[in-house]
């Protein structure tokens, strides 16, 4: 086993994908306990299509990727929370009006210049040979600002995701945290697309948090404990993608599965 | 001066009118009960004394209390009975309308008062527990201990006895009491459950269709009138809840 890690840890680009997605899994872990219990964990999947459609434009404009993507999906997060407060009973068919168009736009738009190839490929399943040196630094940077901001804002983010009227109430500006969360998710799902992938990125999101909520009895402890299991579950999923030769976006979802099928079998024996 | 005034308020969802030229004033020490059948604009009013809303026309003028220093009891949404969060942390959150916005912990002056109010609503025991394992009753009297964190002078419910059995309707009604006559805590409540409601507060706001007012004044005064008789009548789920209590 040691062997198989350190042997891993000799090709550099599997270092790299390592280090910054373990950055990635432990914000999507953070942020996405919050959308899962406001139920908003579509809008991660949205987000993702809508980055993979300003990516393939920006590809056929042959501008950098990220450069395009990162404002596109941070405006459809405004957009498509601004739709969650308003039409809390559509949200859920608007999302999947939006994701679908972008996604098709991306699709045409590739197939009308470069055809399908592999860069594309790429960006829908993931890819850990993605990663340029820029890219490492941007993921980096993006891991640290969300994390650094959930630590200061945690106590707000709580009262927030249990209770947005009361928190308002008493004068936490609301709206300025839901902005400020999407637009953390928007930089999350962005910089998490290229190991993850557009279809896969949202499982990073929602499962870590749900892994949790099976055993865990306060929001400490289900923020927390979903961090770890993210991280663990990355490792995991990278280490079996090597040994097995498959896809690493693929590979690290599996592994999120099989983590909350464990525990949610450990939640129901606990609970009798 | 009242602690709070509505003046010729009107409250509307975009173009549906909730609250329609409303004048009331809730003086310090008030029980006020707010009753009215389905969509005649009661919590819309809560949420505009609360600043959720602003208002259409009208306004509201604060006296001796700050529009942030209002304790709210909200009516239980589906995401808050499933939540994974300790009793401790709900108590605790009512604190952080006090905090700037670098503020990243809680000082200690916020867990005493955290576990003042948990020691009133008699709940200090379920600390650790966690939320969604909680009865009905057990969960409302911990929302009410956050709601007290938030104030000492004004609580807004909104139907706080929705879904719970009598005997936790009963315990939760007279806890409010306690608050109104003990810590001298000034409330209005909004209820379907008007006989019930109507035993311990002083002053009713009766609201009617498109939220025109019906009756405003005192609770005698409206156990006497005619709007009064048609409502009550229908409502006899918790009659005999007066002996209960007072035994």
């Amino acid at each position: 086993m040691f062997e198989l890690i350190s042997e891993m840890f000799s090709y550099s680009f599997l270092s790299r994908a390592v280090i910054v997605g373990i950055l990635v899994a432990l914000c999507a872990a953070l942020l996405g306990v919050t959308l899962v219990l406001k139920r908003y964990s579509m809008i991660g999947d949205g987000l993702s299509h809508v980055g993979f459609g300003a990516m393939s434009v920006a590809i056929a404009m042959n501008a950098a990727p990220l450069a395009v993507a990162i404002p596109v999906v941070v405006i459809a997060a405004f957009l498509l929370l601004r739709l969650s407060e308003k039409a809390k009973l559509k949200s859920d068919a608007a999302i999947a009006l939006i994701s679908t168009s972008a996604l098709a736009t991306g699709v045409i738009v590739t197939s009308l210049t470069s055809g399908l190839n592999a860069d594309i490929y790429s960006y829908m399943f993931g890819s850990i040979l993605a990663m340029s040196d820029g890219d490492v630094y941007l993921s980096l940077s993006v891991a640290l600002v969300v994390l650094v901001l959930y630590v200061i804002f945690y106590n707000k983010i709580f009262a927030i995701t249990f209770d947005e009227d009361f928190a308002q109430a008493t004068g936490i500006k609301t709206r300025f945290y839901n902005v400020l969360i999407a637009t953390l998710t928007a930089l999350t799902v962005v910089v998490g697309m290229r190991i993850m992938g557009t279809m896969l990125i949202s499982g990073l999101i929602i499962f870590p948090a749900l892994t949790a909520m099976r055993v865990c009895k306060s929001f400490r402890t289900v923020v927390i404990f979903s961090t770890v299991i993210s991280a663990v579950c990355f490792f995991a999923g990278m280490v079996l993608s090597y040994t097995l030769g498959t896809p690493a976006g693929a590979s690290i979802v599996a592994t999120n599965a099989l983590a909350f099928i464990i525990f949610f079998v450990i939640g129901k024996l606990s609970a009798k | 001066m009242p602690l709070v005034s509505c003046k010729n308020l009107t409250l509307s969802y975009e173009s549906e009118v909730a609250v329609q030229h409303l004048c009331i004033d809730i003086e310090s020490g008030d029980y006020l009960c707010v009753v009215g059948e389905n969509g005649t604009g009661k919590s819309t009013l809560i949420k505009g004394i609360l600043g959720l809303m602003r208002p259409k026309s009208g306004e509201i003028v604060y006296g001796d209390v700050n529009r942030k220093e209002i304790g709210y009891l909200p009516q239980q949404s589906a995401i808050q009975r499933d939540f994974p969060a300790s009793v401790w942390e709900v108590v605790l959150s009512g604190c952080i309308g006090k905090h700037g916005i670098f503020n990243v912990t809680y000082s200690k002056e916020d867990k005493e008062r955290a576990s003042k109010n948990m020691k009133i609503m008699g709940i200090s025991d379920l600390k650790k527990r966690s939320y969604r394992e909680l009865s009905g009753g057990q969960q409302q009297r911990v929302l009410l201990a956050r709601a007290l964190c938030a104030t000492t002078k004004l609580l807004l419910l909104d139907e706080p006895v929705t879904g719970l059995d009598p005997l936790a309707t009963a315990e939760l009604y007279s806890l409010i009491k306690k608050l109104n006559r003990e810590e001298n805590i000034t409330v209005v409540m909004v209820s379907h459950d008007v006989s019930c409601a109507l035993h311990d507060s002083n002053k009713v706001l009766h609201m009617g269709s498109n939220g025109a007012v019906l009756f405003f004044g005192e609770s005698d005064e409206y156990r006497e009138s005619s709007i009064s008789a048609r409502f009550l009548r229908c409502d006899c789920a918790c009659h005999g809840r007066g002996e209960h209590n007072h035994v």
